[in-house]
């Protein structure tokens, strides 16, 4: 397919996933409300406003009389947010390749770091949260870099686990092949083992690029940062029931945050891995 | 001097406790084409595993050119290829027969040289450019080929590497086979279960049986070299086959009685 049919078929296909969830949404909507549904809750103006007061919220002052109108608000938070989520993913994503190698490389790693590593997720992302923010505010890192840290800690588990699954799943007769030309280990790794995982490891950062967002959004709740999405999230949280169309807009714009920071990885695997075309999908 | 020399080779795997092969002595001379033939689980492949290294010996010894296998490996000696041709798809052709060049350290133009010549002699004089998965099955072959013989190994390793092949495209790729053999005056130590093949390139065909992996007996096979492709036809080569086969059976009785 020419690459000009390509970009339409995508465009109209976005655009029409969009008009199914608008569609939905106000469908949904007219449904419960008129049939007095309460199950599995009320839906109302509250609950559920119109999606045109939410688009009408993006362009109006939050609150009367000063500042910029909500959306570009948002945009300057986002912004922020993105910073911290970038710097977080940046440092999530190396250490978790840096894990990923050193378990796949040595047995011992592997067996001693897995269970840590997995239970680092099961902490609660809201109890480490403030202990990061207290103990790196004690060395006097700027309270940004926190938040990327607390992004950093939910990016590293899907890339290492990838990393890790990925370099051991290569060819054996491949390993075969590089040992019969008396390939080092080393070689072994960067010549085959690592080009051939990379789709594993792309994949883990696809998942890594919307968790970035998610937990630098969370983690500036207890860093008290106003500046970022999370600030907005939690300021309009309290007003939610005044002014409901006010989260949902800031719910919109994380949303895109998130499917850009997606895209990102999805642009860069492009240009990144080779793969027979069966493969690349 | 021999290009490989085994002496009292067993392999016995921990696993399963099977001994994929027991008391094997053979001797390869510098140009010879050795087919490795028998039935499957007759250990010919991890005999042709155990020469290059790739896995050890229980006991008994294997020396290439001199040297124990393990420092002949470490200095080039061998060149491999498998029945899939195992071509890194995130290469080009061209890379793809560099990389053993990579690992020996070649700069960029030397590289690039060679890998010319080896593309020429394979018959893909410019496919360098196109990637594994734009290729056939039996040109994916010839660039694994040229890629086991970029350094130019004394001793081509080759695991049935045409099986996976159909008919055509295998008689077709073992002509160029011999050519390229001829031309590039290394040793080949070749793994397959076609009779007919064995018997077309080789100089010897040794035949195993299985259960455990030996040596059952060793044909030599006195076809005149250039063998061009009516040599399938001569009444010698189906003396040869029909040898080779009794041979076969021969071993498969051994086993029988083993048993």
């Amino acid at each position: 397919m020419p690459a000009a049919r390509r970009v339409a078929v995508t465009v109209a296909t976005t655009a029409a996933v969009v008009a199914v969830v608008i569609g939905g949404w106000e469908l949904y909507r007219w449904i419960w409300i008129s049939a007095g549904w309460t199950w599995p809750f009320v839906v109302d103006d509250t609950s559920m406003p119109h999606v045109r007061t939410i688009v009408q919220a993006l362009f109006q002052h939050p609150t009367s009389g000063f500042g910029d109108i909500l959306i570009v608000q948002l945009l300057h938070a986002a912004l922020f947010t993105a910073k911290e989520a970038a710097v977080g993913f940046a440092l999530g994503a190396s250490i978790g390749f840096a894990l990923g190698v050193f378990m796949s490389q040595w047995k011992i790693l592997q067996r001693g770091l897995l269970p840590y590593v997995v239970a680092s997720q099961t902490v609660p992302i809201l109890a480490v949260a403030p202990i990061v923010v207290v103990y790196l505010g004690s060395l006097h890192v700027a309270a940004w870099f926190s938040v990327s840290v607390i992004a950093a800690y939910l990016t590293f588990f899907p890339v290492a686990i990838n990393t890790l699954r990925g370099l051991l799943s290569t060819d054996r007769r491949a390993v075969e092949l590089m040992r019969a030309i008396a390939a080092s280990r080393w070689k072994i790794l960067w010549k085959l083992r690592v080009p051939a995982a990379l789709p594993y490891i792309f994949s883990a950062l696809k998942v890594s690029a919307t968790a970035c967002v998610v937990g630098a959004i969370i983690g500036e709740a207890p860093s008290s940062i106003q500046e970022g999405l999370g600030g907005y999230i939690v300021n309009f949280n309290q007003y939610y029931t005044l002014s409901p169309q006010n989260l949902w807009a800031t719910n919109v714009i994380a949303d895109a945050l998130g499917i850009a920071f997606f895209l990102v990885i999805v642009i860069a695997e492009k240009l990144v891995v080779t793969r027979a075309p069966e493969h690349v999908a | 001097m021999s290009v490989v020399e085994i002496e009292k080779l067993t392999k016995r795997f921990e696993r399963g406790d099977v001994v994929a092969l027991q008391d094997i002595d053979l001797a390869i001379e510098p140009g010879e084409f050795v087919s490795l033939i028998g039935p499957s689980g007759c250990g010919k492949s991890t005999l042709l595993r155990v020469i290059g290294d790739l896995i050890p010996p229980t006991s008994g010894t294997v020396t290439v050119n001199g040297k124990p296998a393990p420092r002949a490996r470490a200095d080039h000696d061998y060149g491999i290829v498998f029945q899939d041709a195992v071509l890194f798809d995130w290469r080009t052709v061209a890379k793809n027969v560099a990389l053993p060049l990579e690992m020996l350290g070649w700069d960029r133009g030397r590289r690039k040289r060679r890998v010319d010549e080896m593309l020429a002699l394979v018959e893909l004089d410019g496919f360098g450019d196109h990637h594994p998965w734009q290729l056939s099955g039996g040109m994916q072959m010839r660039v694994a080929i040229a890629r086991a013989l970029a350094f130019s190994p004394s001793l081509l390793l080759m695991d049935e590497p045409f099986g996976a092949l159909d008919e055509m495209t295998r008689e077709r790729l073992n002509m160029e086979l011999l050519r390229i053999w001829e031309a590039s005056l290394s040793t080949v130590v070749f793994v397959t279960h076609s009779i007919a093949e064995a018997v077309f390139l080789s100089t010897r065909v040794v035949v195993m049986s299985p259960r455990p992996g030996r040596v059952a007996n060793i044909v030599d096979i006195d076809l005149p070299y250039p063998r061009a492709a009516q040599a399938r036809e001569d009444p010698r080569y189906f003396e040869l086959v029909t040898r080779v086969r009794e041979a076969l059976h021969l071993g498969s009785d051994l086993d029988a009685v083993a048993r």
